[in-house]
């Protein structure tokens, strides 16, 4: 556990919460209608967005993905993250 | 395969611990309708579904599943942590706490151990799909029943979110079905098993 989050960290996280559950209801939506090219710009747009958010999220306070975590860092930051279920967001 | 990515699908943040409601939300996580079951039944159903978007609905449904089971447990956790001796005893939950201490273990409400047999995998598209728009239907209920018992603001949040994904998945069912009976003879959906018989060459 690396402490308690900041407000600004929260806020983010809460962020990315928004933005990746545009992509879930997307996915399931476009599953069952694949030729909807209107709903494949707007899952598009969220998904750029949401891995920009990660990559941002990443730099300030460490990996919520291993896809984005930092490999020439000193640490291992994806270890000394905090767990999701202790409340943090 | 799967990626984890280390945060909930919403957020759950509970400050004041309640053993009393832990122990009736946890069916969410191993009882009849809960979370657990949702996901394993739509995991085990899509190796058979012959329809790609069919199967590919099952297996992003049942990664959402997944999700949803994290955050029930989180709930549970976060309701049951750092309880007193006195609470443990005055909640009920003393008989929960001597098998399993704090420790997260699938059951429902009842005490009944978590069991495949809620679930069914009957390699019948039509079947399974029915299955699972019911299986949505009654985990909506369970939360309805335990939206019901919640009066804390920070534990009600969380289960309204899961309520409202029932509801979703159950619409995007209903269009699997859709699917699997627009791929068959409109006159018998019935005239032969999609996962099983093979069309006359």
């Amino acid at each position: 556990m690396s402490g308690r989050m900041n407000s600004e960290q929260e806020n983010m996280l809460r962020n990315i919460g928004i933005v990746d559950f545009v992509t879930v209801e997307m996915t399931e939506y476009l599953d069952t209608h694949p030729f909807d090219r209107e709903a494949m710009e707007y899952f598009n747009h969220y998904m750029r967005m949401k891995n920009q958010m990660m990559r941002d999220y990443a730099a300030k306070y460490g990996p919520l993905s291993l896809s984005v975590a930092d490999t020439c860092s000193k640490e291992w930051k994806w270890a000394l993250q905090p767990m999701p279920w202790e409340g943090g967001c | 395969m799967w990626n984890y990515e280390k945060r909930l699908q919403f957020p759950v943040k509970i400050t004041q611990p309640n053993a009393k409601l832990a122990q009736v939300i946890i069916s969410q996580f191993g009882g009849p309708d809960g979370e657990l079951a949702a996901s394993m039944r739509y995991l085990s159903q899509r190796y058979t579904m012959p329809y790609n978007e069919v199967a590919g609905l099952l297996t992003d449904i049942g990664t959402e599943e997944l999700a949803h089971m994290e955050m029930i447990s989180a709930i549970v956790y976060q309701l049951t942590k750092n309880l007193s001796m006195e609470e443990i005893e005055a909640s009920g939950f003393d008989k929960y706490y001597v098998d399993h201490t704090l420790g997260l273990w699938p059951q429902s409400a009842g005490g009944v151990p978590f069991n495949a047999c809620v679930f069914q995998s009957k390699g019948d598209a039509i079947t399974d799909l029915v299955e699972d728009m019911a299986a949505e239907q009654k985990a909506r209920s369970t939360y309805d029943n335990i939206l019901r018992l919640v009066h804390d603001q920070e534990v009600c949040d969380p289960i309204r979110f899961l309520r409202a994904r029932e509801i979703v998945h159950f619409q995007r069912f209903g269009e699997g079905l859709r699917i699997v009976q627009d791929k068959l003879d409109s006159k018998n959906f019935y005239a032969f098993n999609p996962e099983f018989d093979r069309c006359k060459e």
